[in-house]
């Protein structure tokens, strides 16, 4: 019973029938590398077998990439939109009230300190400028709506808004303003209007006015769309003592340097003032946006459930695909793979689903973002760092989901396959 | 020269304390180089866990086994696991996954040696699947196959890596009696014709003639066929 016949093809490296145990190959560990890229291969193959779980895993990712960068995109555009004003603003110094937190709400201070800067040898203009909120009527549909009223001398150049040149000699005529062409289109179509006939009357505050050019500013969270006129026509339109000013432009002499002024200012002026910088003064408005409103914290929120939300479909899908193969990941292991490869398996997987998820995502915001500044004219821009940053957020997210799934690999003992 | 398995007085209990089950008690075996040794036994004889334990899938508690010339008695992990990959295993199901094809599954046994290009890879596998019959088959997946065949993809994965000993459990279990007998001498004559021992686990009755020799194991003991020198 002994006699074994021959197996009709014997294998290249087999010791034919010598009766002695086969040798123990030479074995040495594949390079980390090319380990990694089998495990890889290995998660991708799973992935792919299974059409309808892939897919559903792929939405997923994509749901939180949207939403993550529909939120971040909203959150930066308002921010953006929020300092619309304050950025077209062009001078090296601004004098604010201290306890001003918002353009669109400003503390009033004394005009003279204006002057009072002047007698900085290096400071060549000081520009008392005005902001309030008045009601602009629509010429079209009769409604009335509040607009941004900046107020300042435009021939003295403080404010460069562009266009701001050609109106300033009509600025000087009482009555006039310009109008901000990228204001909301609630305020009537005006620059239409203005580009068909010139110049015409336009009722503000209550006052009949002559809207006599445009300019460039952009609308902002405070403000739905602006208005510019010289600081005569805004204390005629708006009656109030021209002793307190909101905000004061300086211009410096040039080669001087802001700092140095900076301080030299905030020794010479009283406290009722405080001397910023144009960054400082942007950064300020934007931080009461962004810390003194809920608005920060729903944008954050918004974004972070996107990425719970996608963690836990990832989650789902890594964990139905070990659980479903336990037998075979149980194989695995009694075949010499050791729980470090499975978990790279599993984690390969993720990352799988985080690229193959983020790049239709992407695209889709790609699109999103120009649809959704259509609509609401704020400006949503991909920007790289953006990308980048929501891509890394992304693959965090799957990573995390990963590394909850490995926990199931435990629960594939090869001592059970038996 | 060494015997691929070796054990000595191995005991084996599951749980602690009054829960405490001893399944195997003082257990020696041996197998020789080229042997085919069937366990068997009825359920719960212990066999199982031995081949568990030979196969360094759980670790030992008590005695000494040498397999392949490793020692198993305080063994960690990581020789354990290095240990696996030079013992080709051969379960009640065939655990293929299901995702790959044939060549592939059979392919997986050698990922872990890093001497090998894929293409070595796919050619050895493509050759080991044409000695297990199945050359025509082997881009076809799990699904695709009878029970025999995958079976039989199975024997070609647990091979393919050049093991020095197969361990099986039930391999017939799944089939019917002539495909079951095929596939049992199918990996016969194949572990014979390289020199591979094979420690078989089953209750089978109609695979018992292709043996060398008959273990049979009742209450974690061996009852039948003990250790013989030399044969």
């Amino acid at each position: 019973m002994n006699e074994i016949p021959a197996p009709a093809a014997l294998l290249p490296w087999a010791p034919e029938r010598t009766g002695e145990a086969a040798p123990a190959p030479e074995r040495r560990p594949p390079a980390a590398l090319a380990e990694l890229g089998l495990a890889l291969r290995l998660a991708w193959r799973q992935l792919r077998a299974e059409r309808a779980r892939l897919a559903t895993a792929i939405a997923g990712v994509m749901f939180a990439c949207v939403l993550v960068f529909m939120q971040l995109g909203f959150k930066g555009a308002l921010f953006d939109s929020a300092t619309n004003l304050l950025q077209a603003l062009r001078a090296d110094l601004f004098l604010w009230h201290p306890l001003t937190e918002a353009s669109f709400r400003p503390e009033r201070m004394p005009r003279s300190r204006a002057h009072q800067a002047l007698a900085d040898p290096e400071v060549v203009r000081a520009i008392p400028v005005y902001l309030a909120q008045l009601p602009l009527r629509n010429p079209e549909t009769g409604t009335k709506r509040a607009v941004q009223v900046i107020g300042f001398d435009a021939a003295a150049g403080a404010l460069r808004f562009p266009g701001i040149e050609q109106v300033a000699e009509a600025l000087t005529r009482p009555d006039t303003f310009a109008f901000d062409l990228r204001s909301r289109p609630e305020f009537g179509p005006l620059p239409r209007l203005f580009n068909e006939r010139g110049p015409f009357m336009v009722e503000l505050n209550g006052r009949a006015m002559e809207l006599v050019g445009l300019v460039e500013i952009g609308p902002s969270f405070g403000a739905d769309g602006n208005v510019v006129m010289s600081e005569v026509n805004f204390r005629r339109v708006f009656e109030r003592r021209p002793s307190h000013i909101d905000l004061v432009a300086i211009q410096l002499a040039e080669g001087a340097d802001p700092a140095a002024v900076q301080a030299r200012l905030r020794a010479l002026l009283p406290g009722d003032v405080s001397v910023l910088t144009h960054a400082e003064l942007v950064q300020k408005e934007r931080r009461y946006w962004e810390d003194g409103t809920p608005i920060g914290f729903i944008f954050l929120f918004g974004s972070v459930m996107g990425l719970v939300v996608g963690m836990v479909i990832v989650y789902q899908i890594l964990f139905a695909d070990i659980a479903g193969h336990l037998g075979e990941y149980a194989t695995l292991k009694a075949m010499g793979y050791t729980d470090g490869y499975l978990a790279r398996v599993v984690l390969g997987a993720a990352l799988i689903l985080a690229v193959v998820g983020f790049i239709p995502g992407f695209l889709l915001c790609l699109f999103l973002y120009d649809f959704v500044a259509g609509a609401t004219f704020l400006p949503l821009v991909m920007t790289a760092e953006r990308a980048l940053g929501v891509f890394l957020l992304i693959f965090g997210m799957c990573f995390a989901a990963g590394l909850l799934a490995i926990r199931k690999l435990r629960d594939a003992n090869p001592a059970d396959m038996f | 020269m060494q015997a691929p398995v070796e054990l000595r007085g191995v005991s084996f209990a599951y749980g602690s304390g009054e829960l405490r089950r001893l399944v195997l008690r003082e257990v020696d075996l041996r197998v020789e180089p080229g042997e085919i040794v069937i366990l068997t036994g009825p359920s719960g004889s212990g066999k199982t866990t031995l081949l568990t334990l030979i196969g360094a899938l759980r670790a030992m508690q008590q005695g000494s086994a040498r397999v392949l010339g490793q020692e198993l008695m305080g063994a960690g992990e990581a020789a354990r696991v290095r240990l696996r990959r030079r013992i080709g295993f051969i379960f009640q199901n065939h655990n293929l996954l299901g995702f790959l094809t044939a060549r592939q599954n059979v392919a997986m046994a050698l990922e872990l040696d890093g001497a090998l290009s894929e293409r070595e890879r796919l050619a050895r596998a493509g050759a080991m699947l044409e000695a297990v019959g199945l050359a025509e088959h082997s881009e076809k997946h799990p699904a695709q196959l009878s029970g025999g065949q995958r079976q039989r993809v199975a024997i070609a994965r647990a091979l393919a890596g050049g093991p020095g000993l197969i361990l099986a459990d039930e391999p017939t279990a799944a089939l019917d009696k002539q495909t079951g007998q095929e596939v049992v001498r199918l990996l016969r004559d194949l572990a014979k014709g390289r020199g591979v021992p094979i420690l078989l686990v089953t209750h089978d009755p109609r695979i018992l003639d292709l043996a060398d020799r008959i273990v049979a194991m009742e209450d974690g003991r061996i009852v039948q066929g003990a250790p013989e020198r030399a044969r």
